[in-house]
């Protein structure tokens, strides 16, 4: 026997005040689809043949992809710490992890441009080496980890904190030292968050536009094309490409998240 | 005399929401040691400095007579069991018991010997597929204990291992803990708010209150002569005779301790059992009185206490009893004064030791 439960007034009032803001976005990026596949599907078709657009869409993931592994690399460890220890300014590191949330995009572009143009003095200790940010793939790169690590890291801590640091104790005691109770015990446990949180930055970084084009307007990734194509050629240029940047980001988020899941099942 | 395997010399530790104040007690081989004291004492942060967690402030933890502040908790040799077990939830119960193995890299025969027969010995061999979330809760805590014995502890912590179980499945564990105990030898510090668990399992019990020992000794001393108010207060002085049930006729056990008999209802038909009645049931009075009560006993004053604004009053039976000034003074409570003791068959509770 199925047990129906009781719905209350008030429940369906706020579902449906709720449901306005998911219209909201999905009649936004239904309409625009609709519009392209039903009225000018072969505009479509020349985008999905041009190999400039392609290109483009290929970079976007790509830098996107370096941005999240260099987010990881460097944002586990520091979730990691903020997670199991408490110390004295630790509000003001977390605060300043969200600053990049908070400030204007296109102002973070500018502060990474002054920092990191071959003029600068550490701009031009990198091209010393051989690394170029301006107008070169180490700049989207740059830009995108800058606006898009906070969602890691607080994914990460979140997570960590998740593990009762008692299992780590129990661990130690079995014999585990700090490394191997962190890498058979904690980080299990944790993966989940850490991949979403990767997941999430990787998405971030790819939707990223102010502060790439600050720094890095060619090469062009997807969403500065989209930008050039609108300003160039209007929407009749623009359109397509973000239809289809719209249509391969959420087949590849919708095919990691039900991978991730069933992953969390097992 | 036993080696000490733990020593604790005016340790001072403070937590912020809980410290220790100059503890000093030691730990003999193989010894059974309960730490009693009231919830959210940081009981648990007692054990997790033996475990290697926390340096003291100031004082001084030697285990095998060796200050040990600079081992890591790796090579303490020491089994954890916590409150609510800390299974690792990712791993089966089997790879829960064997992950110490595999970290000390033991080799898999012997591994696998170890492992089968702990599963045996705690009756959980059933269980070895499964994860922990689909296990009840007496079920986790044997994977706990298996966990924390395969690697052949030198000390096991037993932090409340028994509090967030049901009464019967509380019971069985107790049992068990026991037989572990005897059967392994392993040296066990358990610590505990509830006193049954104390007089039933502990060599030697250590009262911790506010974080200072308040005393410490073997459960039957700790329980009948408590050494100040604070003590008393906190086990709400018992009298605990540990005595044989010689018979029992149609509920009424008569017990035979210390030279003396006394009855008491129940259920059990014979062997070793601890006795409790509390001194405020024993009546006491200068000539034998006609009551309904069951038992009179014949006795002498030892020694009589304040407590507060009463008196304890130590009978040569092993028995106390509580009385106001007043009484003290009408009854000429004194050393050597010849009392009748009397009190109700159920008054008396027995349990089986």
């Amino acid at each position: 026997m199925s047990i129906t439960r009781r719905r209350y007034p008030l429940s369906i009032i706020f579902s449906v005040i709720g449901s306005v803001l998911l219209l909201f976005t999905v009649f936004t990026l239904l309409n625009m689809v609709a519009r392209q596949v039903l009225f000018d599907f072969g505009g479509l078709i020349d985008a999905a043949t041009d190999s400039f657009v392609l290109e483009s869409i290929g970079l976007t993931l790509y830098a996107s992809l370096l941005s999240t592994i260099f987010t990881v690399l460097f944002g586990t460890p520091l979730a990691y710490v903020l997670a199991r220890h408490d110390f004295s300014g630790k509000s003001l590191i977390e605060a300043v992890i969200d600053v990049p949330v908070i400030i204007p995009h296109s102002v973070a572009g500018i502060a990474l441009y002054v920092l990191l143009m071959s003029r600068s003095p550490l701009g031009s200790v990198f091209a010393g080496i051989g690394i170029v940010f301006e107008d070169h793939l180490a700049g989207i790169v740059a830009a995108m980890a800058f606006v898009s690590s906070s969602l890691y890291i607080n994914a990460a801590r979140d997570g960590f904190q998740s593990v009762d640091p008692r299992l780590e104790r129990v661990a130690r005691t079995l014999g585990a030292n700090q490394w191997e109770a962190f890498s058979r015990v904690t980080m299990p446990l944790a993966v989940k968050s850490l991949l979403s949180g990767a997941i999430l930055s990787w998405a971030r970084g790819i939707s990223e536009f102010g502060a790439v084009v600050m720094i890095a307007f060619y090469p062009m990734i997807a969403p500065v094309l989209i930008y050039y194509r609108f300003t160039t050629m209007g929407l009749k240029g623009s359109q397509p490409i973000a239809v289809m940047l719209i249509i391969i980001c959420l087949t590849v988020f919708l095919l990691l998240r039900l991978y991730s899941e069933r992953w969390r099942r097992n | 005399m036993a080696a000490k395997l733990i020593t604790f010399k005016d340790v001072s530790q403070d937590w912020g929401t809980f410290r220790l104040r100059d503890v000093s007690f030691t730990v003999d081989e193989g010894e059974y040691f309960v730490i009693l004291g009231p919830t959210g004492a940081g009981k648990t942060l007692i054990l997790e400095t033996i475990a290697g967690f926390y340096t003291p402030n100031s004082g001084e933890i030697l285990l095998r007579g060796r200050e040990c502040s600079d081992v890591m908790p790796e090579h303490r040799n020491v089994g954890f069991v916590y409150q609510d077990y800390a299974l690792f939830p990712h791993m089966t119960v089997e790879e829960n018991i064997r992950f110490g193995l595999e970290i000390r890299e033991i080799p898999e025969q012997e591994a696998d010997k170890r492992v089968e027969s702990l599963l045996e010995m705690l009756n959980i061999t059933g269980l070895r597929a499964r994860y922990p979330r689909n296990l009840s809760g007496g079920e986790q805590q044997r994977v706990a204990i298996a966990r924390a014995l395969v690697i052949e502890p030198d000390i096991l912590l037993l932090d409340e291992p028994l509090s967030a179980l049901d009464t019967r499945t509380r019971e069985a564990l107790r049992e068990e803990l026991k037989r572990i105990h005897r059967a392994q030898g392993t040296t066990t510090v358990h610590v505990t708010h509830d006193q049954t668990e104390a007089l039933l399992l502990a060599d030697r019990v250590a009262v911790i209150i506010d974080g200072e020992m308040a005393q410490i000794g073997s459960p039957q001393e700790v329980f009948n002569t408590p050494s100040s108010v604070m003590v008393a207060d906190f086990l709400g002085v018992d009298n605990v005779i540990k005595g044989n049930i010689v018979e029992n006729v149609e509920g009424v056990a008569r017990v035979e301790f210390n030279g003396y008999r006394l009855y008491a209802t129940s259920a059990l038909g014979s062997g070793e059992v601890y006795a409790f009645l509390r001194p405020e049931n024993i009546i006491l009075s200068k000539a034998p009185i006609e009551t309904s009560a069951r038992n009179v006993l014949k006795s002498t004053v030892e020694n009589v206490t304040q407590l507060g604004s009463i008196y304890q009053i130590h009978l040569n039976t092993g028995l106390s009893a509580v009385v106001t000034h007043q009484s003290v003074e009408e009854l000429e409570l004194k050393p050597g004064t010849e009392i009748y003791a009397s009190f109700k068959a159920t008054a008396v509770h027995l349990i089986k030791h």
